[in-house]
């Protein structure tokens, strides 16, 4: 059904637009929650990206923890740290136009690279699907150190940013 | 299975890092800079699933690889937001050029 | 079990919905293009769940008020229609005809879109439950984790109500809500885990099916991390529909209406419906993971399914006439300091069950899991706050 494949096509390069819409909302954007919710958009998006790829448990992985987590976790620390009456301030630094020309500079050197380089793209690898199982076998046993390692940097994590963010306790006399 | 040629999904994923990377150069307000972080971080876990996806032989590594870059990213910006808080307690503000105190 | 002489007229009632959109879709087969077949049955399949999904939340209201009326000793609403049954539809009328009042300071685009974002995902996880046999929506390979995901998108929505308000009530009830949520969604997320590793599998068809067994014994309640896990997820559910003994965030007489204040008529409306719908579906998924899905003699299976989750939802309106709310430090410490370290333990229990799986596992899981509870009680001591002296100036 070749018009449904046109269809998905298109489906996915405005999907992609859309993202880049949130993402530009997101680093343009003077209200900070704004902000917090294109990132939100942008992060969903780029689920739905990965379902395209074939990666749903990534997909399903990507909206619990950035989305249900980091997510929440930034608009917490703006709840906490920005005035209820929000006066509008300037939210750039003197640096903007410097930087969007280095960044054009930057995007047209490595597209050129992107475009020009014959990557080896092989139909095995376009046709082969990887399982949840298959996953939880490789994290297990090839990956299994890295596993570890992560969990260790997590209870670090935990434990520093509860040290970090803690009030200190007034002395009683 | 739709297929998209491979440069296009790395453009779309240059256009993200280099918008996130706009962000954490420009903006002001530190929790901006993290998020603009964080859509860096996306754009690369993007390009590893694209190439594990089009070119890779063992499939799984792109995806695992890419888990812990979400592990990593969420690490980093609990650590990164609880000292903002811990700034924002004593310096009141969240503004970078106003953390100044130590430019001669 | 169905005697060979029913199994025929049984499985006709089963699959009654099935074989109606089959006929449907062949129907339209004479006269539309085969790409357009394909829409067409992804149309008939979410417009069946948008309109199942308002239509059961009319009439779970209807269920709530009038079992929480004969809790409390009293009738029902009972005056709009016989037993009151037309009571959603004049509580519909009223909603859609209020003045939609939006404060002058409020952030307009967020504040329109909460209520609306919210819905959402609580409409969009009636896609992986499993309605009937062969009766599930979408059949995904990971649906138990698209499940958890999507309805964690649900506390963005609540922040933005609250925030967007400009109201102090509403974003002391939205940190709160979202406090609460986020921690309930971890143990609840750990206490599928077992279910998910005893069936091998995420998709909800297949753990339905994995539960299959001579007289329904097989359900996974009926085992000792089976309990444990249905305690605790129901528990969780509870928590995160926002509903008593939980409901802080929405806590009547303290905190005006939690993050929903400074809504009025349609987009309150749009927040009732998330949070019953919400209701519904984490129940329906209780239901299969433990209590066997829509396994069961005699009746079709859809029957069978929609009475186990009007089951669960029947205890959660009995939870809400019997408990005062629990007060926000208990609240964060039973999910943190006793739920969490309770479903890891069970995680535990599931491995040495499926390694020894006879009559001594139930003896050293029994007695495991005594020592374990004892011990996180006994941990979990709350303590009396010392009382603060007010100092009277001389």
């Amino acid at each position: 059904m070749p018009i449904l494949e046109m269809a998905a096509k298109f489906g996915v390069y405005a999907v992609m637009g859309v993202i880049l819409i949130f993402a530009l909302g997101v680093v343009t954007l003077r209200n900070l929650f704004h902000c917090a919710l294109c990132l939100a958009a942008a992060l969903i998006g780029i689920a739905s990206i990965y379902v395209v790829l074939q990666a749903e448990y990534l997909a399903g992985v990507q909206i619990l923890l950035y989305v249900g987590a980091v997510v929440t976790l930034v608009i917490f620390a703006i709840m906490l740290t920005e005035h209820l009456a929000g006066k509008t301030v300037r939210q750039n630094n003197s640096q903007s136009p410097l930087a969007i020309m280095a960044l054009l500079g930057f995007m047209a050197l490595i597209g050129t690279v992107i475009v020009k380089t014959p990557w080896p793209v092989t139909p095995a690898a376009l046709a082969s699907k990887v399982s949840v199982m298959g996953l939880g076998k490789a994290l297990m046993g090839a990956y299994v150190f890295p596993f570890e390692v992560i969990s260790i940097l997590l209870i670090a994590v935990l434990v520093g940013t509860v040290i970090i963010a803690k009030k200190d306790t007034p002395e009683r006399s | 299975m739709i297929v998209l040629p491979l440069s296009h999904i790395l453009i779309f994923s240059l256009l993200l890092f280099a918008i996130g990377l706009y962000g954490a150069l420009v903006r002001r307000n530190i929790i901006g800079i993290l998020i603009s972080i964080e859509l860096m971080l996306n754009a690369a876990n993007v390009n590893l699933i694209a190439f594990s996806k089009y070119t890779s032989l063992a499939p799984e590594t792109g995806q695992i690889f890419a888990f812990f870059v979400i592990a990593l990213a969420a690490a980093a910006a609990a650590v990164g937001l609880a000292i903002v808080l811990a700034l924002y307690r004593i310096r009141k503000t969240v503004y970078t050029d106003e953390v100044n105190l130590l430019k001669w | 079990m169905i005697p060979p002489m029913l199994r025929g007229i049984e499985f006709n009632v089963d699959m009654i919905f099935v074989t109606a959109k089959a006929w449907i879709l062949s129907l339209l087969a004479q006269f539309l293009p085969a790409w357009l077949l394909v829409l067409a049955s992804i149309v008939i399949s979410g417009v069946v769940i948008l309109c199942l999904g308002p239509v059961i939340m009319m009439y779970l209201t209807l269920l709530e008020r009038k079992l929480l009326g004969r809790i409390q000793n009293r009738y029902g609403p009972n005056r709009v229609g016989k037993w009151g049954l037309l009571q959603p539809i004049a509580d519909g009328i009223k909603m859609f005809t209020k003045e939609d009042i939006v404060p002058a300071n409020a952030d307009k685009i967020v504040h329109l879109l909460a209520p609306i974002v919210i819905v959402v995902p609580a409409l969009m996880v009636f896609l992986v439950v499993p309605f009937g046999e062969r009766m599930t929506a979408v059949n995904l390979n990971i649906g138990l984790l698209f499940f958890i995901a999507v309805s964690s998108i649900t506390i963005l929505p609540i922040f933005m109500g609250s925030w967007a308000s400009r109201n102090k009530y509403s974003l002391l009830g939205g940190m709160r809500t979202a406090a609460q949520m986020i921690s309930y969604e971890i143990p609840m997320t750990l206490a599928v885990v077992p279910a998910i590793m005893m069936s091998q599998s995420l998709s909800t068809n297949t753990i339905v099916l994995s539960q299959v067994g001579d007289y329904d014994l097989h359900w996974y309640i009926f085992t000792p991390w089976g309990i444990v896990g249905f305690i605790v997820f129901f528990l969780c559910a509870t928590a995160e529909c926002n509903r008593p003994p939980f409901d802080l965030p929405e806590a009547e007489s303290e905190l005006v209406a939690g993050f929903h204040t400074e809504y009025s008529g349609m987009k309150f409306a749009l927040f009732y419906m998330a949070e019953y719908m919400n209701a519904f579906t984490l129940c329906a998924i209780a239901a299969t993971l433990f209590l066997g899905g829509w396994q069961g003699p005699f009746l079709p299976s859809w029957l069978w399914f929609f009475g186990k989750t009007f089951l669960l939802i029947c205890v959660m309106i009995w939870f809400r006439g019997t408990f005062p709310r629990f007060r926000v430090d208990h609240l964060m410490g039973f999910a943190w300091k006793f739920l969490l370290p309770l479903t890891l333990l069970n995680i535990l229990l599931t491995a040495l069950w499926q390694f020894t799986s006879n009559l001594a596992a139930w003896f050293w899981s029994i007695l495991i899991l005594g020592i374990s509870l004892w011990t996180l009680v006994k941990l979990n001591r709350t303590f009396v706050p010392e009382k603060r002296h007010y100092p009277m100036g001389n």
